[in-house]
């Protein structure tokens, strides 16, 4: 280890930093379409990523429409219905959030943040794109497939997932989901590749790991996080497809399929589970880490502060990535297993609250004595705190395995992860676009066609996913085509669902508004300039906008963490990364 | 401006949504109180932190909000604040574990003189069997269902040949008895899901799962499923009766054994065989 | 998964070692204007594909732990029985093992700049590759001619499985190995080309490993130390 030493301002100069060789495109094609640079793929990842979701959001209507009024719709049969609601969580859990959050964000933040000219491995780079792309229309083509796609849930549990009392089950539904899952995983490991060895390798001279702004510390723990659970969710892709389609019984016990015996045998239905939610439950963080990180950063720029509490949040990240692996069983507590692993995963899955409420207290308290910009971004941030410490709370309902016995597989679970894991992420990953928007394309997003997307989308998701939750407690279970008559359930609660169905629609309807935005402002959008928020952090500090192959005419140097806002005696409320000099001094007053 | 009234609104809203709606759970009619007073714990600690978090929110942005000439203050951590704040989470946290894991501790310990039940589900069907007069359930195997067996229960178990089979009709269960579930499945996951009771379980095909209850009135409740089973999975319903001991008793005597079923069907099997047996 | 479970606790505690190295606890804005940076000077002591084929192989190593703990787990049951090992596997083990030393070689001589020796071995390593694969077909068509199926026990739908996930690695191994042959084919092998092979051979190496360890499940050693352990921790 080097010695540090406080006080002696040597200064570097950036030829020590190694260039790397950079692939010049030759062609168009090269440039925008078989592109090697992280930025191209990342613009490709994000509108694929928007593309699918949006299609998934149309899944979303039609099963909200089926909920609040059964019956009305006659297309809408059971199958279709199951199929709908597979494909819904399926499409948002990995091929939007996932994808959006590492691909998307990743790819376009990681090099630009640490100062590095392009990920360490472009052409791998380029193939986790298109095997994404592959991945994606394997998934639509289930859709066209005979049988089309799996009713299976998104969680896919054997036995049903490959018999015929489901859709696609003895079809190509089931294959095709499962392929397509194989596909992603391998395109993924490729991509994160890259995040881990750029962030690993490509900083730029000066850009320790904790001057690292905490959206790359976000990415890059997820990131580590989805190599180790990925290949769980390949293993149990690849061990069901042979059981579909070679018969094999690994997780097939003998079974008597409405009257006929089946040749399967001795499999076990919870190994799968076990697998599944070995990747399932990092999934949970992989999603929601980079969203910390990144609605960190939108605080502490917006609110012209540094974060509160820096290294907490960093290590609470590190906590929370490492713990986050062994609580997978907290969503299988009723699910047959040996009831003794419930208190110990109990005690893990609580254990991991504290962390994850101290990075909640430390937005919070990043706001209290602030300069709050109530900008799009800032607004998204603050619905992105509420949704998610409303979410995160109920999550200490479900993880606590008495509790969670009258509460599982009802409502409530539905309500506690759309809260937690869907609204919360998207509104960060709006908040995010509306953010850095600017950087990618030299021009602002419309402000007013914001308000207006934001206003829709935040009251109405609460209104959505908040009284939903007490639908769970009467007790209607989830994944009912139709709930019908019961006596515990009172007929008011039929008027709630249809009361979300037209919230759902709505909310719905106000992201045509943000699609809009985005293409309107490419040409029309207000110029942006360099650096519009004032922001610290080194993608605001590159030569052009938006950044040209290879981001920087000469590597930036990084003399300062990323937070240096408002610090006392300098002249701006913001002093950029990449600024030698001792204005910043004076802060050592504050420690 | 309008964020700190939509965030006051939320936080209040909110908590009012939660006193004055009339969404609520069922009555409980099982032994299982203790699991609605945990409940009632964890509704009163996270609903203080949620109401707090987001007030002191919509009072920062109120407070703090940029007008110009302002600047905000420079403060990189608080290490004593933070410390207090992760403490009070930490026990908070485990004044909601504790409780838990001690009705878990309860939930997963079967009293010893529990009558067992056993409960085989299947796409989309319910069905019951209960132990006959040596109070013993007899061995079953998937591997040995027929339509005439659609339990599969081994004829070759005297404990077997007394159990009362209850195909696709409705259990009844003594008040005040406690009683463990036994779960089967024979073909899917199914779950056993009656919301009176608070308690579930999934079935899983190949093993038997199983939990216990007391219940704690009369009356008829619904069973539904609560683990998706294929598309018949909203339609797979059923129905249990808590009845007092004498009701119980009568509805006891009036059910019939594996061993009468089979001899009923043996007849319609054997004269079946006779008409069969030209073809062979 | 506990056998995850161990993979993961190694992993971590690799990461963590790592972290312990990065001053986590120093506080980053009292350090301003000059570097802190405890990296050297100068490009990386490591090359970045070295590191990228590390992580890489951790995510191998995540997935045939997998696989092996999803094989402990069905084994469980009661329908298990064993498959016989196919006498061939002893031989293929010999010759993957051979096309590690000769890949070992190659970087060595490579380094030496004995380009001819070097070239020699790695074809050598190519040849010794698809050997390796086509004896774990020839042990596939003696285990079916035996009549051990892939749908009649779980222990041969592991067999088939596991072995052939380790040969389509392989197979990639082949692709990278001819490129890197290609790539030398003429000339000295610069920096360069001495960076791939080491690569290749890395790779080869850890592949090895990975297939004693799965031998050794197959033959049924593994379960011995399981149980070992087993006992040892109750």
């Amino acid at each position: 280890m080097v010695d540090i030493r406080h006080g002696t301002g040597e200064q570097i100069g950036p030829a020590e930093v190694e260039d790397v060789e950079l692939y010049h495109p030759h062609s168009w094609w090269t440039r925008y379409v078989f592109s090697q640079d992280a930025k191209i793929i990342a613009v490709q990842y994000a509108s694929t990523a928007i593309a699918i979701g949006m299609v998934a959001l149309v899944l979303s209507w039609l099963m909200r429409l089926q909920l609040g009024f059964p019956g009305a719709f006659a297309f809408i049969d059971a199958e279709r219905y199951y199929q709908f609601i597979t494909m819904h969580g399926m499409i948002m859990v990995i091929y939007l959030l996932t994808a959006l959050f590492l691909g998307g964000f990743g790819n376009y933040l990681i090099p630009l943040m640490l100062g590095a000219r392009d990920m360490v491995f472009p052409y791998a780079n380029m193939l986790s794109y298109w095997l994404y792309l592959l991945a994606v229309l394997v998934l639509v083509a289930s859709f066209f497939a005979p049988g089309g796609p799996t009713g299976a849930g998104w969680t896919l549990y054997p036995p049903q997932a490959v018999l015929s009392g489901t859709p696609g089950g003895k079809d190509w539904g089931i294959i095709l989901m499962l392929s397509s899952l194989i596909l992603f995983v391998i395109g993924f490991t490729m991509g994160g590749l890259n995040y881990v060895v750029t962030v690993l390798q490509g900083r730029t001279r000066g850009m320790t790991l904790m001057r690292m702004p905490l959206t790359v510390w976000g990415i890059f723990t997820a990131t580590v996080m989805a190599l180790l659970a990925f290949p769980a969710l390949f293993v149990a892709c690849v061990m069901m497809l042979f059981d579909r389609v070679l018969g094999t019984s690994f997780f097939m016990p003998a079974i008597v399929e409405m009257g006929e015996q089946l040749q399967h045998g001795g499999g076990s239905p919870i190994l799968f589970q076990h697998l599944f939610w070995f990747f399932g439950h990092p999934e949970v963080y992989i999603v929601a880490l980079p969203a910390f990180g990144i609605v960190s950063d939108l605080i502490s720029t917006h609110a012209r502060k540094n974060i509160f509490g820096y290294r907490m949040m960093v290590w609470a990240i590190v906590i929370i990535g490492a713990l986050s692996f062994i609580v997978w069983a907290h969503h299988m507590y009723v699910s047959g297993m040996n009831p003794y692993f419930g208190f110990f995963f109990a005690t893990t899955t609580l254990i991991i609250a504290v962390p994850t409420a101290i990075k909640v207290y430390n937005w919070v308290l990043t706001l209290w004595r602030g300069d709050i910009h109530l900008t799009l971004p800032m607004l998204f941030a603050l619905a992105f705190i509420v949704t998610f410490v409303n979410g995160g709370l109920t999550g200490l309902f479900l993880g606590n395995v008495v509790v969670d016995v009258p509460l599982s597989d009802t409502m409530f679970v539905v309500a506690h992860f759309h809260m937690v894991m869907g609204v919360a992420p998207i509104l960060v990953i709006f908040g995010a676009i509306y953010h850095w928007y600017p950087k990618v394309t030299g021009r602002m997003l419309n402000e007013a066609m914001g308000q207006l997307h934001f206003w829709v989308t935040f009251v109405g998701a609460y209104l959505i996913f908040f009284p939903m939750h007490y639908l769970g407690l009467i007790g209607m279970p989830r994944r009912y085509y139709e709930m019908g008559e019961a006596a515990f359930v009172p007929a008011s609660a039929h008027t709630l669902n249809e009361f979300i169905t037209i919230m759902a629609l709505i909310v719905g309807a106000a992201q045509v508004v943000f699609l809009f935005n985005l293409i309107w402002s490419i040409r029309h959008g207000r110029e942006a300039g360099g650096n519009p928020w004032r922001a610290t952090t080194l993608e605001w500090q590159t030569p052009e906008t938006p950044p040209r192959h290879g981001n920087w005419k000469e590597l930036p140097v990084v003399y300062r963490w990323a937070y240096d806002y408002s610090v006392p005696g300098a002249a701006e409320d913001f002093i950029p990364q990449n600024q030698p000099g001792s204005a910043g001094l004076a802060s050592e007053e504050a420690s | 401006m309008a964020v700190v009234v939509i965030l006051v609104l939320v936080a209040v809203g909110s908590v009012l949504f939660h006193l004055l709606s009339p969404w609520w759970w069922t009555p409980i009619a099982s032994n299982w109180n203790y699991i609605d007073d945990t409940l009632i714990i964890t509704f009163w600690i996270t609903g203080v932190v949620f109401v707090a978090v987001v007030l002191f929110m919509a009072y920062c942005v109120l407070r703090f909000r940029h007008r110009p000439g302002n600047r905000a203050a420079y403060e990189p951590e608080n290490r004593k604040l933070e410390g207090w704040l992760a403490g009070g989470t930490t026990l908070g946290v485990a004044a909601m574990l504790t409780p838990g894991l001690f009705v878990w501790h309860q939930f997963v310990t079967v009293p010893d003189g529990a009558a067992e039940v056993e409960v085989v589900g299947q796409q989309w069907l319910w069905s019951f069997r209960l132990p006959g007069a040596d109070g013993k359930l007899g061995t079953s195997e998937t591997r040995d269902i027929t339509p005439e067996n659609s339990l599969g229960l081994n004829r070759n178990d005297a404990a077997a040949l007394d159990d009362v089979v209850i195909e696709g009709g409705e259990l009844h269960l003594e008040v005040g008895k406690p009683v463990k579930m036994l779960l089967r499945s024979v073909d899917v996951l199914h779950d056993f899901y009656v919301p009176e009771f608070r308690a579930k379980m999934d079935m899983v095909p190949g093993m038997v799962t199983y939990f216990w209850l007391t219940p704690t009135r009369t009356g008829t409740f619904e069973v539904l499923c609560a683990e998706l089973c294929g598309t018949g999975h909203p339609q797979m319903r059923g129905t249990v009766i808590v009845n007092s001991a004498a009701d119980y008793q009568a509805w006891l005597s009036q059910q019939q054994t594996f061993s009468q079923l089979q001899a009923k069907a043996g007849t319609k099997e054997t004269a079946q065989a006779g008409n069969a047996a030209p073809a062979q | 998964m506990s056998v995850s479970l161990v993979f993961l606790a190694v992993i971590l505690l690799i990461a963590g070692w790592w972290l312990a190295h990065q001053r986590l606890f120093s506080k980053p804005w009292l350090e301003v204007g000059h570097t802190h940076d405890p990296r050297p000077h100068g490009p990386p002591v490591i090359a970045p594909a070295q590191i990228g084929l590390g992580v890489f192989l951790v995510v191998v190593g995540a997935l045939f732990t997998l696989f092996i703990s999803a094989y402990f787990m069905r084994m469980a049951s009661t329908d298990w029985w064993s498959t016989p090992m196919p006498r061939i596997l002893w031989l293929n083990t010999a010759i993957l093992g051979l096309g590690s030393l000769l890949l070992h070689a190659a970087r060595v001589t490579a380094e030496q700049h004995r380009e001819e020796t070097s070239r020699t071995a790695l074809i050598a390593a190519l040849a010794s590759g698809l050997a390796f694969l086509a004896g774990q077909v020839f042990a596939w068509s003696e285990l079916t001619d035996a009549g051990f199926l892939i749908a009649d026990n779980p222990a041969n739908s592991f067999f088939y499985m596991i072995t052939g996930m380790h040969g389509l690695h392989i197979l990639g191994g082949l692709f990278a190995l001819t490129r890197v042959i290609l790539k030398t084919r003429a000339g000295p092998i610069g920096e360069k080309g001495v960076l791939s092979i080491t690569l290749c051979a890395t790779y080869w190496h850890f592949m090895l490993a990975v297939w004693l360890v799965l031998f050794a499940l197959f033959s049924g050693w593994a379960n011995d130390f399981v149980e070992l352990c087993r006992q040892l921790l109750t």
